[in-house]
């Protein structure tokens, strides 16, 4: 990995960024860049490590080894300085219940150093844009799950930070808020915000991350755009529904020819990565009947998120643990040799 | 250190603003003291022997001390609550002064406490207590009052940061306070105590402040005491603001 660049572009950067409690190693050497107007996403599974890096780029946990700087700001030389340049929505929603959205606002501008009054006009201000006016002068104790995280979210962006840092924030909201708040944060990379946010969501990643981290054990495993990691997987993948899951034997048998990978075999459903798709679903329904496989459904598709984080991970992304068999094989074509052994 | 005065005061607002919205804490404040002024001139009143003194007048001064000693535990409660909500990360991420969220808490106690104080000795006044010292005697006295309380405080906000969740701070706060506070000269002359506790309500703490107080307010005898109440909580307050605020720099919400 390269020393992070210290210049104009780079909002964001960690080297060598360990961090461990106890026996645990939440943080195995991390290294990462985001440039200057982008969106990172950092994705992994449970306990991965993403909070961990949030809190260290965010100065509240300090690195037991390694450098990381934000905005230029060494997160513990110049954590002081830095704190007025970044926003944080952590994991779960850090607004105050007893006081109103209003308030919660205020007081938020208020310890950044603004006037009551001037913090009182941003808080209003956010609210319209964050859809609470309404809801701003109630006890947030009042507000759903979807209205405290937008007043979360408003809270960090309190003082136009230009470095946004946003930890699961659309983890148990309902589908209309979640694209809600894609769309907002869409909204702020246009005006010029740097992101980092962390996610299981293969989908919210795709969605909006201009480049995308895969963490997992405490180490950043891949690095990339989502067609990147995409071709890492490499090829278009072949999936077969079988009629009965007996048949995935003869049906992993029948369709090896066809790849230089070992097919992947989970349940009643055998996929294969090819090189091209012309010809392909021919070719394995052929070879299935001279095998006697009935087939139920067939398709070809580009590889998705799910697909890389698997072959990376050996797990799925949102199924903590779950280690189906036969997969790390197919993932051979074009990941990096640490990807390997990392099965649970 | 304009910063600090700043936000302090900002997170002061913040745990004021809050308290009518929560009867619960408000009866803490209000109700409860009342309820134990009540409870000992009545229930105990009659059997315990002052040597001389009403107990009406040997007990409000008890009571006082004690309640403001337990006045901070919202303190205990409310800051464990923001580690648990994940507000200490939002508010130690923000340009503040890192005391700030603790002095702020501990500065609000100051009110809620000086609302308890008065409650309290109105309610003593009705039962039947009286002053029986100086105007300046009786000020000093709230002073004092208010320094314990701010001392203890900073104990509970040491507390509120360390245990890991509202549940312990309650028990941890009980087992410190109870014994602290009953084998002392709050409720009962000490002499009437088996030796070892005797022993111990003499060295406690709390019977310096508890007679301090009487000294002050009812015109007891006053010794030492009075310096020493306010020698205790001078050292009560430099041992725990400065670990209190060493344990908030390290605290993460979890
Ligand atoms: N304060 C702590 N004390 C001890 N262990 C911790 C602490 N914080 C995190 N860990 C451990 O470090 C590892 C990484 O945790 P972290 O919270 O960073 O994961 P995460 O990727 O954010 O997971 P999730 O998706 O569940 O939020 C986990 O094994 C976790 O148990
Ligand atoms: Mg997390």
């Amino acid at each position: 990995m390269p020393l992070p660049r210290q210049d104009d572009e780079v909002a964001i950067a960690a080297a060598g960024v360990v961090k461990r409690f106890g026996e645990v190693q939440a943080l195995a050497g991390v290294d990462l860049e985001v440039t200057r107007g982008t969106v990172l996403a950092l994705l992994g599974p449970n306990g991965a490590g993403k909070t961990t890096l949030v809190r260290i780029l965010t100065t509240l946990l300090t690195p037991d080894a390694g450098t990381a700087s934000v905005v230029g700001l060494d997160v513990v030389r110049d954590a002081a300085r830095l704190r007025s340049r970044i926003g944080l929505a952590g994991q779960y929603a850090a607004i105050d219940e007893n006081l109103t959205g209003l308030e919660n606002l205020t007081m938020v501008g208020r310890l950044y150093g603004t006037s009551r009054a001037a913090a009182k006009a941003r808080g209003r201000e956010l609210l319209a844009r964050f859809d609470l006016v309404e809801a701003g002068g109630r006890a947030a104790s009042t507000y759903s799950g979807g209205m405290r995280r937008r007043l979360d979210l408003a809270a960090a962006l309190v003082a136009e930070p230009p470095v946004l840092f946003l930890d699961e924030p659309t983890t148990g909201l309902d589908p209309r808020s979640r694209i809600g708040l894609w769309e907002t944060i869409e909204s702020l990379v246009a005006e010029g915000t740097t992101v980092l946010l962390t996610t299981q969501y293969l989908d919210e990643a795709d969605r909006l991350a201009n480049a995308i981290a895969v963490i997992d054990h405490g180490s950043v495993i891949a690095q990339g755009t989502s067609d990147e990691l995409k071709d890492r997987v490499g090829g278009e993948r072949v999936e077969v529904a079988l009629e009965t899951a007996d048949d995935g034997a003869a049906a992993e048998r029948a369709l090896a020819p066809m790849s230089e990978d070992a097919p992947a075999v989970r349940d009643a459903t055998v996929a294969v990565t090819v090189r091209s798709r012309d010809g392909v679903i021919v070719e394995a329904v052929r070879r299935l009947s001279d095998a006697g496989v009935g087939v139920a459904d067939i398709n070809v598709r580009r590889p998705t998120l799910d697909d890389v984080f698997l072959s990376l991970t050996g797990h799925a992304a949102e199924v903590d643990g779950n280690a189906p068999g036969g997969v790390d094989g197919d993932a051979s074509g074009g990941v990096d040799g640490d990807a390997s052994g990392e099965a649970p | 250190m304009r910063r600090l005065v700043t936000d302090t005061l900002i997170i002061a607002e913040r745990n004021l603003v809050r308290l009518p919205r929560r009867p619960d804490l408000l009866l803490a404040f209000t109700v409860q003291p009342i309820m134990f002024v009540l409870l000992f001139r009545y229930v105990f009143g009659g059997a315990i022997q002052t040597g001389g003194v009403p107990y009406a007048d040997f007990i409000v001064p008890g009571i006082l001390v004690q309640n403001i000693a337990f006045g901070g535990f919202v303190t205990a409660l409310g800051l464990n609550e923001d580690v648990h909500k994940g507000l200490i990360d939002r508010f130690r991420s923000l340009p503040m002064a890192r005391p700030a969220v603790l002095a702020g808490r501990t500065l609000a106690d100051v009110a809620t406490n000086t609302l308890s104080i008065v409650i309290l000795t109105v309610t003593g006044l009705i039962i039947g207590f009286s002053f029986g010292t100086p105007a300046l005697h009786v000020i000093a006295g709230f002073g004092l009052l208010l320094l314990i309380g701010y001392a203890f405080s900073w104990v509970f906000a040491f507390v509120g940061l360390l245990v890991s969740s509202p549940e312990s701070a309650n028990s941890v706060g009980f087992i410190a306070i109870f014994p602290l506070t009953f084998i002392s000269s709050a409720f009962v002359p000490p002499d009437t105590m088996p030796e070892p506790l005797k022993w111990f309500a003499h060295v406690n703490p709390f019977t310096i402040m508890v007679d301090a107080m009487r000294a002050l307010w009812v015109g007891t005898p006053a010794g030492n005491y009075v310096w020493g109440a306010v020698v205790w909580a001078l050292i009560i307050l430099a041992v725990f603001a400065p670990i209190a605020v060493a344990r908030y720099r390290r605290t993460a919400s979890g």
